[in-house]
């Protein structure tokens, strides 16, 4: 592929990228010398540094190139030598919405929540937090990547545990052992590309993702073999059926920043990881264990649905709502369809909007009433009318309502997936009808009836929490409206990125992954639907 | 004139966003006119727009308006942006029309509300997603609006949330539609795989080169679609329960505009069905006739006035069924706009009954209320006229129609639709005698009040009842006593005789010189005195005793008076005056007289409420709306080709699919007296039964009329029963069985490897020391390498 690829359209003349990951880290120097026993100023700076960076992130969309389907921004400059290590970051159609996502959601989380004990780590922390997850949606070599995605880690780590709830130890632990599980393995598997590539190809050890995206040397098995690896660190990270048990304790536990960045963000860790190391750098493998990951994400969407149902913890039902919401991300991007990856590229934005505002309001109601029981709730629309209005809004975005955000992504990927794989889509769709059961269910258990005691009194919200939250309502809103300047943007990204697909897969043209055996009522319909496209099989 | 046609929905939607903006700080009949105002322009500006669709040549009346490009990528590019044509400005008419009358209704109905702008709110969107939902030039707008009015109708159903059946009822609405939307969506995917678009303008273009499989596919996933919202077989279970929303609501969403929408989405895609296998339209057919037959026989044993119209709701809906399904698209857009008029009539004048009544919804406590309310009365026997198919109403006029179509292509399924029209102008029939005529019922006590007078009058009897017991349990005590006491005085009468005796032959036996005799002397008249005293008080504790006798017999007496008064009051209360369950014209009052005292407050308070007829913001919509199911045959009488306006005027919307039949004018008139004749035979029997007594209604309805809600309790049975216990099981799988492997491994490993303690000392901060000195040395290398 040209150099206009790799670098993109200059668009920038300073170092824009570098700065996103940057600025939080100075903000952690600073917040490091603040006293410990000035909560109020630990707060401002972490809430300066983290919104400067949002709006630098801003910027960044605003200077973004929205004709150009390639990397932009590009930062390139050789680290290790001898290890073949670049500080390579940049960003395309693809990444762009998640690291604005990350601008946007930590100035609102930090906003919106309160540690109440042992400030400073606290935001010393989350400050962090935002560099590493900043760092590791821009990180366009693997290595560099793999430092970012460990970075990432420790902080969460530390927050579930601190100033998490009560099973917190047990939780955090969780977290951390299942993600390094998974990302041990990715390193092997990291390793291995480079040195396989580097031998077959006789070059100097390189860990630069599209360099080895365009060489694609390595034999079937052992892409298949370094695959698999890679996919099962990013299906904990989704999560993906069955590998999802530390979520619904982490998030549950974690104190409500580390729901929101936990959700919002950093599930979306796994989904980008899937496309830029599963459908961009392993291409054949990705296309021929489609089937595997297609029916983990419908197993996912259906089961999290279900679960979800009959939890008696209002954040553990929003958890599990994660795993049936990740389950069409997966759907979108192992469809090979444009439309289902461009659905499933904004569904992350939409995921990271409406599921980061659930947790924020689930935890506003933790701290008036000091319980998540569902069973302890009860008829809040009574006592906080402005509350209900506005979980109404973010739960109809969650469920998929047509003109809110969640709607775009949830019927783009089904409408793609629908046109290379079928079957998994109709099932998928099922998961439409669930949400509604699971959402409606809890909203009317927890806000509707007549309030007693306690729920009589809650407080409404305040004006400064509607001022932090409204943001998110905000683009919900827009977004369902307006999708526009995000699909724009997105596109020629998921088109290049597809086209790179179709060059390297050979037979994808007219095969379609596997699907799952079709009953035999339904397959005269099939045949039925199917007999124009037949014509391609011989071939 | 047409470039007005995004005014349409953009009004109400101005309203609903200004009430969500200021709508707490507006007093109360502001928001209501403000909504209204909002509708009434809504109303306006289509009635410009069908002018401007009107004044072109017949071939020419579309006109397509793109507002902005809402989800373009790549292949797929959908707009907000309208498709103005005879169908969707005939749908918009009605709605906004009808809209307004039921918004100006609003006012007086939600008088008082504390939520009354919050109303308005709801019912303003609810116009405007209607709206987009017709007026979308593409399926994925009209599943926006879709979706916007079943949200609507969901927040309208649970507006009194407090109540927690009205929240189910809500949830149950939603949740059962979406299984619809499942459908929606699926045909929308499939169209777009076959046509590549789905804009209806494509779509219609589209639609003769589909393959017939997939047409046929969609037609029957439209039709699971249509089932939901238009509530049929299978999915019709929300729509009894949604009365559960304020009245004006269940008259717009769930009569007149909402229900229709599936009703409208299988016209729209009229080229579809066209294209698809004969099988599956004649399917819609045979769901639109068995619901309209079940339902027809549910509303026969409803008592609940707004019930007996939900079911006439489900059944109505069934009719248009039957016309779309073979191919009667004219006649079913007919009668859904006369159903329109007269049933957000009868809706209006039930919730007029409601308002007027104190609240009161069951049937068997009105009657006579046609004195108390003559506007209402008046107006709801127009609408009963229309319904029940009585000519010149207009709702004979567009049964008929649908019945001549449906008798060209099957006999049989006309005959259902004939029994059908039967039942409802039996069931009409009965509601309108059960609320308007006859005795007044609404002061009679009910049987529970009844039962509730007996209880307290049976508590005050059997207080007495205690109360004589005790003292009979009391004086036996006390005889007892008395009688102990008579015993031991009886000693002491014997022991001062003795006393006596003793001292008198002390004083006889000694000389009266010798000494201490004078002592002897002294002792004698003591005693002597002691015998008359213990002789007293022997008689006052004899006194004492008969008393306590005395009071046992009294006591004992009263216990035999209070039994034998439970006994009268068991009786009087196994010869109450019965609350007639099925009552008539004629059934008598319950007599309280002997026991009116007692009756609870509920029944006194009903004595002090006056029934009265509604304001004029109720009453004007209600004339309206006479004056519209009265003449609404108009729109297409059959006489003469040129009278049939609705049909010439719709033509272009249905690109020849429209089905022609060929019956004769004789099968016509032969069609539309036995169609006459059965209204009648149906109204008259209807009258001998309730107003006449002349059979006991008892009879009549039948429990196993009711099959439509013994299915609707299956459904919840099942979800709640196995459905609830299917999740239950996979709640618990994810918890002992994913989550349970999960944390065996580390307890398994601990187990196998003990010396990897000395590495894990189980402190979770030491993990994470391990991990910061672990990225600390990495990145310290990596340092090191840049700047050495």
């Amino acid at each position: 592929m040209s150099a206009s690829m790799i670098f993109g359209a200059q668009n920038v003349s300073w170092p824009l990228l570098p700065s996103l990951i940057l600025v939080p880290v100075a903000t952690v120097l600073v917040l490091l010398v603040l006293p410990k026993s000035r909560p109020d100023y630990l707060k401002v700076v972490a809430l300066a540094g983290t919104s400067v960076t949002g709006a630098l992130s801003a910027y960044l969309l605003w200077a973004f190139n929205k004709s150009d389907g390639g990397l932009q921004f590009v930062v390139r400059e050789a680290w290790v030598e001898d290890l073949g290590l670049q500080w390579f970051l940049a960003v395309d159609g693809i990444s762009l919405f998640l690291v604005v996502l990350t601008g946007l959601l930590f100035p609102v989380t930090i906003l919106a929540t309160d540690p109440h004990h042992d400030h400073k780590p606290y935001y010393i922390w989350l400050t962090l937090l935002m560099a590493g997850t900043m760092g590791v949606f821009m990180a366009l070599d693997m290595l560099l990547f793999f430092v970012f995605f460990e970075v990432v880690l420790v902080p969460m780590y530390f927050l579930i545990g601190g100033w998490g709830h009560g099973n917190r130890v047990y939780a955090a632990l969780k977290f951390f052992i299942f993600t390094m599980a998974g990302s041990a393995l990715m390193l092997v598997a990291l390793v291995s590309t480079a040195v396989l590539t580097a031998r077959s190809t006789g070059n100097p050890l390189t860990f630069d993702v599209v360099e080895l995206a365009q060489t694609q040397t390595l034999g079937r098995t052992a892409e298949i073999l370094i695959f698999l690896a890679f996919a099962l660190g990013f299906a904990v990270k989704v999560p993906l059926f069955p590998l999802h048990t530390w979520l619904p304790d982490a998030h549950t536990e974690a104190p409500t920043a580390g729901s929101v960045i936990l959700a919002g963000v950093m599930l979306k860790l796994g989904a980008y990881g899937y496309i830029r190391f599963g459908l961009y750098l392993f291409p054949n493998a990705a296309h021929s264990l489609a089937w595997l990951f297609l029916t983990l994400a419908v197993v996912g969407i259906v089961y999290g649905a279900v679960v979800a149902t009959m939890q008696t913890d209002l954040k553990r039902l929003v958890a599990y709502s994660s795993v049936a919401h990740m389950g069409f991300i997966i759907l979108g991007i192992f469809a090979f369809n444009s439309l289902a990856l461009q659905g499933a590229v904004i569904q992350m934005v939409n995921h990271g909007l409406s599921t980061g505002a659930l947790f924020i309001l689930v935890g506003w109601i933790y701290e008036r009433r000091h319980t998540r029981e569902i069973s302890a709730l009860g008829g809040l629309q009574r006592s906080a009318p402005l509350f209900a209005g506005i979980f109404t809004l973010v739960m109809l975005s969650s469920i998929g309502l047509p003109g809110l955000n969640g709607f775009v992504g949830e019927f783009l990927i089904l409408i793609g997936a629908f046109q290379t794989v079928q079957w998994f889509a109709v099932v998928a769709t099922t998961g439409v009808i669930l949400a509604a059961l699971y959402l409606l269910w809890a909203f009317q258990r927890v806000f509707h009836g007549t309030p007693d005691g306690e729920n009589a009194k809650m407080a409404d919200l305040r004006v400064s929490e509607l001022f932090s939250i409204v943001p998110l309502l905000a683009l919900i809103v827009f977004l369902g409206i307006y999708p526009k300047p995000v699909l724009e943007r997105i596109e020629p990204a998921v088109n290049q990125l597809l086209a790179h697909v179709e060059a390297n897969v050979q037979e994808l043209d007219q095969q379609e992954p596997e699907a799952p055996p079709v009953p035999a009522g339904v397959q005269q319909l099939t045949e039925a639907l199917e007999g124009t496209e037949t014509g391609g099989e011989g071939e | 004139m047409l470039e007005a046609a995004w005014l349409i929905p953009a009004l109400p939607l101005t309203g609903f966003l200004l009430l969500v903006l200021f709508g707490r700080k507006l007093a109360e009949p502001v928001a209501g006119w403000l909504a209204t105002a909002m509708m009434a322009a809504s109303f306006v500006a289509t009635v410009v727009v069908f002018l401007g669709l009107s004044g072109r040549e017949p071939a020419d009346r579309f006109f397509l308006q793109t507002i902005f490009t809402w989800v373009p990528a790549g292949s797929f590019q959908v707009d907000i942006g309208f498709l103005v044509d005879p169908l969707s400005i005939t749908m918009s008419l009605f709605i906004t029309g009808i809209g307004t009358l039921i918004h100006l209704y609003s006012i007086g109905y939600m008088h008082g509300d504390p939520n009354f702008s919050k109303f308005f709110l709801y019912l303003n969107l609810f116009a405007a997603s209607m709206l987009l939902l017709v007026l979308g030039d593409n399926l994925l707008l009209t599943f926006l609006g879709w979706e916007g009015v079943g949200l609507c109708s969901y927040f309208l159903i649970s507006f009194w949330f407090t109540s927690d059946s009205n929240a189910s009822a809500g949830k149950k609405a939603f949740v059962t539609n979406r299984v619809g939307d499942f459908g929606f969506m699926l045909a929308m995917f499939l169209l777009f795989r076959e046509i590549g678009s789905i804009r209806y303008a494509d779509i219609i273009v589209g639609a003769p080169g589909l393959a017939i499989g997939a047409a046929t596919t969609i037609t029957l996933l439209m039709l699971l679609a249509a089932t939901a919202k238009s509530a049929q077989i299978p999915l019709f279970v929300w729509l009894p329960d949604a009365m559960a929303g304020p009245t004006p609501v269940s008259a717009l969403i769930h009569a007149a505009t909402m229900v229709t929408s599936g009703v409208y989405l299988l016209v729209r895609l009229n080229p579809v069905l066209g294209a698809a296998e004969a099988w599956s339209v004649t399917l819609i057919a045979w769901v639109g006739a068995l619901t309209a037959l079940a339902a027809a026989l549910a509303a026969v044993v409803q008592t609940d006035i707004k019930k007996v119209l939900a079911y006439s709701t489900i059944s109505q809906l069934g009719y248009l069924f039957m016309a779309v399904g073979v191919g009667a698209y004219v006649p079913a857009m007919f009668h859904m706009i006369t159903h329109a008029f007269f049933k957000a009539l009868l809706f209006l004048g039930s919730g007029s009954v409601i308002h007027g009544l104190d609240d009161e919804q069951d049937m068997r406590r009105m009657g006579g209320l046609a004195k108390l309310m003559p506007i209402t009365a008046g107006t709801f026997i127009v609408g009963w006229l229309a319904i029940a198919g009585v000519p010149p109403f207009s709702g004979f006029w567009s049964k008929d129609e649908i019945l001549l179509y449906v008798f060209d292509q099957s006999p049989l399924l006309w005959f259902v639709g004939l029994v059908t029209a039967l039942l409802t102008a039996f069931y009409m029939t009965r509601q309108v005698i059960l609320t308007f005529f006859g005795r007044q019922r609404f002061f009679d006590a009910h049987e529970s009040e009844i039962q509730a007078a007996f209880v307290t009058k049976l508590e005050v009897v059997n207080q007495g009842f205690g109360e004589a017991r005790t003292a009979v349990d009391t004086s036996k005590l006390a005889i007892e006593k008395a009688a102990s006491d008579v015993a031991k005085r009886e000693e002491g009468v014997v022991t001062a005789q003795l006393a006596l005796e003793e001292a008198t032959l002390a004083v006889s036996g000694s000389s009266p010189e010798a000494e201490g005799h004078e002592k002897l002397v002294k002792a004698l008249n003591k005693a002597s005195k002691g015998v008359p005293k213990a002789e007293s008080v022997l008689t006052k504790a004899l006194a004492k005793a008969t008393e306590a006798h005395q009071g046992l017999q009294a006591a004992e007496a009263a216990l035999v008076d209070t039994a034998a008064a439970r006994r009268g009051i068991e009786d009087q209360r196994l010869a109450a005056p019965e609350v007639a369950t099925h009552p008539t014209a004629l059934s008598p009052k319950p007599d309280v007289s002997g026991f009116e005292d007692a009756m609870p407050q509920s029944y006194r308070d009903r004595q002090e409420y006056h029934p009265h007829e509604s304001p004029w913001t109720m009453t004007l919509p209600l004339v309206v709306l006479a004056g519209l199911a009265f003449a609404g045959g108009l729109l297409n009488l059959p006489f003469a080709k040129n009278l049939k306006f609705l049909e010439t005027w719709l033509e272009p919307s249905l690109f020849g699919n429209e089905r022609h039949i060929g019956v004769t004018t004789g099968t016509k008139w032969i069609l539309a007296v036995i169609a006459i004749a059965v209204a009648l035979v149906a109204i008259a029997a209807a009258f001998a039964v309730y107003l006449r007594a002349r059979r006991s209604p008892a009879s009549l309805e039948r429990s196993e009329f009711g099959l439509a809600v013994s299915y609707d309790e299956a459904i919840a049975n099942v979800a709640g029963g196995p459905g609830k216990r299917g999740f239950d099981v996979a709640a618990m799988f994810d918890r002992t069985v994913v989550d349970g492997a999960v944390n065996a491994v580390p307890t398994a490993v601990r187990s196998a490897a003990g010396w990897i303690r000395l590495l894990q000392p189980g402190l979770v901060r030491s993990y994470g020391v391990m991990v910061v000195l672990g990225t600390g040395a990495v990145t310290l290398l990596l340092l090191r390498s840049l700047f050495l």
